[in-house]
């Protein structure tokens, strides 16, 4: 469903993404993960069109992005910070984004109900705090029950009962058979929910592997065990 | 004495019973003008009657009355002066006087009078001659009620619309000139009046003096002229409630005063000239009550001219009040109302308590060199003016009006 | 497009900012015209608005908006809309409000006050400023990422053309007043939209100095149908030109 072929991006000098390959089918739910500055957002921004790589191919059901812009009706983005107009209402934004999308199709208001938002619609943005900003980010990404969701930390500023509200959404939503993009660093979280991962470090993909595949290789039940044990044996390979 | 009255009363009355009227044109026997001249006296009527007449130059050489009725049409077919007056007392009214030769050499007119005292030209309607009227070496002469137009469009190619020359006490009234090179033209002319004439869109200008003393002009209108009235090496003109209207161009002006003196400017107004009035060497005039409006240069005053005084005048909405060349200034402004004017009046007698600058230190700029327009009212220029108005540095500081007026007089 | 122009345009409405500029506009000609007699203080009040407040307020105003809505084109871009078309809402939307600021606070009383050609040109020069000023807004908000610097530049932008440009200009003028430079002159001014527009306004409210020697060049220039329409085109060309290199800087830039 996406393809992404030897991406490259430099911010000034710095090298953000380098040679990143990969390719994602329907029905994944994709963990991405790595540490701070690796590049995982840029690559999400990239997929959406909103950063513009220097090189390299990203395909979406075999159709260049570049340039492209309806592609993005079947994405679902939820930004790791939400950043909203602040003298609109929350009302107005969900308002907005419905007559910009001018969708005709049945739209998705599982979570606008499980969240209660419709309670706050006329909070202005600016008042909300960061969890709840959060939400409506989560509410936007769902509404339109796009084909491929794409979640930038999507727990980190949720309490424990709105993030497990999230969580089962998002196992709905994967049963649905829609590939779903999760960054995270919370690995605990991801547990149950993903079938593949993929670890970036400095720009690059260290590894793209099948949750199961992982844990035979490390013998590990725990995804983040698992991951410190590569990350270890990675090490011990450069020391040498 | 009681001879001399009844002597008197005999011979009026043998004057009348000598007098004739001779008719010529439908439904009269009389075809021609010429005869009819041949065959009258003095002191007899000629009543031309409506029609054309092609009968080249007529000369009229007694002092007779000659009168057009139903405007006939005297016409020189581009040949020579179609009427020329070579006899006093001669009254010339009602006829419609065209196609004067266009020769350059011995200036042709529709109508010229030779060496004349009491000609009367009135009524007459002269379309494309050469010149209109020409009055050489006459006296106590009067031009009244005609219509004069040409269609001149260069400056060499046409003639004056009332020329005078050498001449005294003549009356100029009531007469319409357009589209010759000067309306109306005085060259050696004094103590002659011109009053109420309408003189527009002629080449050059609307009236012009040249050492011509003593005279006066009233209420006339000056619209649209290569340059409203020029007034050059003459003394004791007096210009009075004219209108000197829309003269545009390139060095028109509303009045140019080259080398006068002694003239009074009174009541006039000065609307949307490229210059109002523009003074060169001129001294001891005195210009009062007169409304400058919409002017690019409302007085344009060179540094040759001193000991004017200007007076009471209002100056409203012109680019510019007042320019001048240089930094002498011996002239005197006084009790003037500027509409740039910015000061305050605290005692409320209707007199600013501040001088006023009139000369602003933009209109020095241009003087100096005049593509500076180019920036006029852009607000680096405002910014220096306003400057300038505080501490004036290039602009001579005695170019003032201490006596500025509040509100506008009401002329 | 017409959805989003439409969100765009109604909170720039609702901005308290917008409001006071129309009502600080309308205080000023309103009572400059009320003052005098005749128009001419009036006339002279609008037209050092067009030429000093119009392109202060609309590049400040339009930077700081587009500043802010950072958020906005950010949520924007993740919806299926073509970046072209979230950058020229955003343009057409300030845009029009600006005019339409202008055309209230300082356009009704015009055309009440000053009912001629001088009034039509001056709404129309006005008009077209507002345009301009938006459109390089838009080209110094697009250099650089950092408000503060983008507000820096919107600010210089104005300050050259509303004084400095014409500084450079007098300088010259004096430099090589020996030379005949008129018809160059001509050339230059159109490289200020400010100084366009003032000699539009100028050939219509001066038209008597206009006629002089020097001013008679201008108006065999501008002020024939050939002049009016190469000057108006001028204008449009200093609305496009900036917008349009913005608008590829826009394309091209990561959010």
């Amino acid at each position: 469903m996406i393809e992404i072929k030897h991406i490259h991006k430099k911010f000034g000098k710095i090298e953000v993404l380098s040679d990143v390959n990969l390719s994602c089918k329907k029905g994944e739910c994709i963990a991405l993960i790595g540490p701070n500055g690796c590049g995982k957002t840029t690559l999400i921004k990239s997929i959406l069109g909103m950063v513009l790589p220097d090189k390299g191919l990203i395909e979406f059901n075999g159709k260049t992005v570049l340039k492209e812009y309806l592609y993005r009706e079947n994405i679902g983005y939820m930004p790791q910070i939400g950043r909203y107009p602040d003298n609109m209402t929350i009302g107005q934004i969900i308002e907005m984004i419905k007559r910009i999308r001018n969708s005709r199709e049945a739209l998705d208001e599982d979570l606008l109900h499980a969240f209660e938002i419709e309670k706050m619609y006329d909070k202005k943005m600016r008042t909300l705090s960061g969890g709840t900003t959060q939400k409506i980010s989560a509410v936007l990404a769902f509404l339109f029950n796009p084909d491929v969701l794409i979640l930038d930390e999507p727990t980190a500023g949720l309490d424990p009962l709105a993030s497990e509200i999230l969580k089962e959404k998002i196992i709905k939503e994967k049963e649905k058979g829609k590939l779903i993009f999760i960054t995270s660093h919370l690995l605990s979280e991801l547990d149950d929910l993903i079938t593949e991962i993929i670890f970036m470090q400095d720009g690059k993909v260290h590894f793209h592997k099948k949750i199961e595949e992982l844990q035979t290789e490390t013998g590990e039940e725990k995804i983040s065990k698992a991951i410190a044990q590569i990350l270890k044996k990675k090490k011990d390979e450069q020391n040498h | 004495m009681k001879n001399f009255c009844y002597i008197a009363c005999l011979f009026f009355a043998f004057q009348m019973m000598v007098a004739h009227t001779i008719h010529v044109g439908n439904p009269y026997p009389l075809k021609n003008i010429r005869k009819a001249i041949a065959q009258s006296k003095d002191g007899d009527t000629i009543i031309v009657h409506k029609g054309l007449y092609r009968e080249g130059n007529i000369v009229i050489n007694k002092k007779i009355v000659f009168w057009g009725q139903g405007y006939p049409v005297l016409d020189a077919r581009k040949k020579g002066e179609v009427l020329s007056i070579k006899a006093d007392s001669v009254v010339v009214k009602g006829f419609k006087i065209i196609n004067s030769g266009f020769a350059a050499l011995d200036d042709p007119c529709g109508i010229k009078v030779y060496n004349r005292s009491f000609v009367r030209i009135l009524n007459n309607k002269l379309d494309n001659n050469f010149f209109g009227i020409y009055l050489q070496n006459c006296n106590n002469c009067e031009v009244k009620g005609n219509i004069i137009i040409s269609h001149g469009t260069e400056e060499q190619l046409i003639g004056n619309g009332i020329h005078c020359w050498k001449s005294n006490n003549l009356q100029i009234i009531a007469n319409t000139i357009s589209g010759h090179r000067d309306g109306i033209y005085f060259e050696f002319v004094a103590n002659s009046v011109i009053w109420r004439n309408i003189s527009t869109k002629n080449i050059r200008y609307g009236l012009h003096f040249m050492f011509s003393n003593d005279d006066s002009y009233i209420t006339n209108l000056f619209k649209n002229n290569g340059a409203g009235v020029a007034v050059m090496f003459s003394k004791s003109v007096k210009m009075i409630n004219n209108t000197f209207e829309e003269n545009w161009g390139d060095s028109a002006y509303g009045l140019l005063l080259k080398e006068i003196a002694d003239g009074y400017i009174f009541n006039n107004k000065f609307i949307k000239n490229t210059s109002g009035i523009y003074m060169e060497g001129t001294s001891r005039m005195k210009v009062e009550k007169n409304d400058f409006i919409s002017n690019g240069w409302g007085m344009k005053i060179q540094a040759s001219c001193m000991e004017n005084e200007i007076l009471n005048n209002n100056f409203l909405k012109n680019t510019f009040d007042i320019s001048t060349n240089g930094s002498l200034v011996l002239n005197t402004f006084n009790s003037n109302y500027w509409d740039k004017y910015e000061g305050y009046d605290l005692n409320k007698d209707g007199v600013g308590d501040v001088p006023y600058h009139p000369l602003s230190l933009f209109a020095v700029l241009t003087e100096k060199n005049t593509s500076t327009m180019l920036l006029y009212r852009s607000f680096m220029i405002t910014l220096l003016d306003k400057s300038e108005k505080v501490l004036p540095s290039i602009t001579p500081d005695n170019f003032v009006d201490k006596t500025p007026l509040m509100k506008s007089l009401p002329l | 497009m017409n959805r989003i122009i439409k969100i765009i345009l109604l909170d720039i409405l609702k901005n308290k900012i917008v409001l006071a500029y129309t009502l600080i506009l309308a205080v000023l000609s309103w009572s400059s015209f009320a003052l005098e007699d005749n128009s001419a203080k009036g006339i002279l009040t609008v037209l050092n608005v067009i030429l000093f407040t119009v392109p202060l307020v609309s590049i400040l105003f339009s930077t700081i908006y587009l500043y802010n809505s950072s958020e906005f084109i950010e949520l924007l871009l993740s919806q299926p809309i073509k970046r072209k078309k979230i950058w020229l809402s955003l343009f057409f939307g300030l845009s029009l409000a600006m005019v339409l600021a202008f055309f209230i606070g300082a356009g009704i009383p015009l055309l009440v006050n000053s009912p001629d050609s001088v009034g039509v040109m001056m709404l129309i020069v006005g008009c077209l400023i507002s345009i301009v000023f938006v459109a390089l807004a838009f080209l110094s908000s697009i250099m650089t990422r950092d408000k503060a610097k983008g507000i820096g530049i919107a600010i210089m932008t104005w300050l050259y053309f509303a004084l400095l440009f014409d500084g450079i200009v007098l300088f010259l003028l004096f430099q090589f007043s020996d030379y005949p430079i008129e018809n160059a002159m001509v050339g230059i001014t159109a490289l200020s939209p400010i100084d366009l527009a003032r000699i539009q306004i100028l050939l219509h409210l001066d038209v008597s100095a206009m006629m002089g020697y020097t001013g008679a060049i201008f108006k065999d220039f501008f002020g024939t149908t050939v002049g009016l329409t190469v000057s108006f085109l001028l204008l449009c060309l200093w609305v496009a030109v900036p917008f349009f290199i913005s608008l590829r800087k826009f394309n091209r830039k990561d959010l």
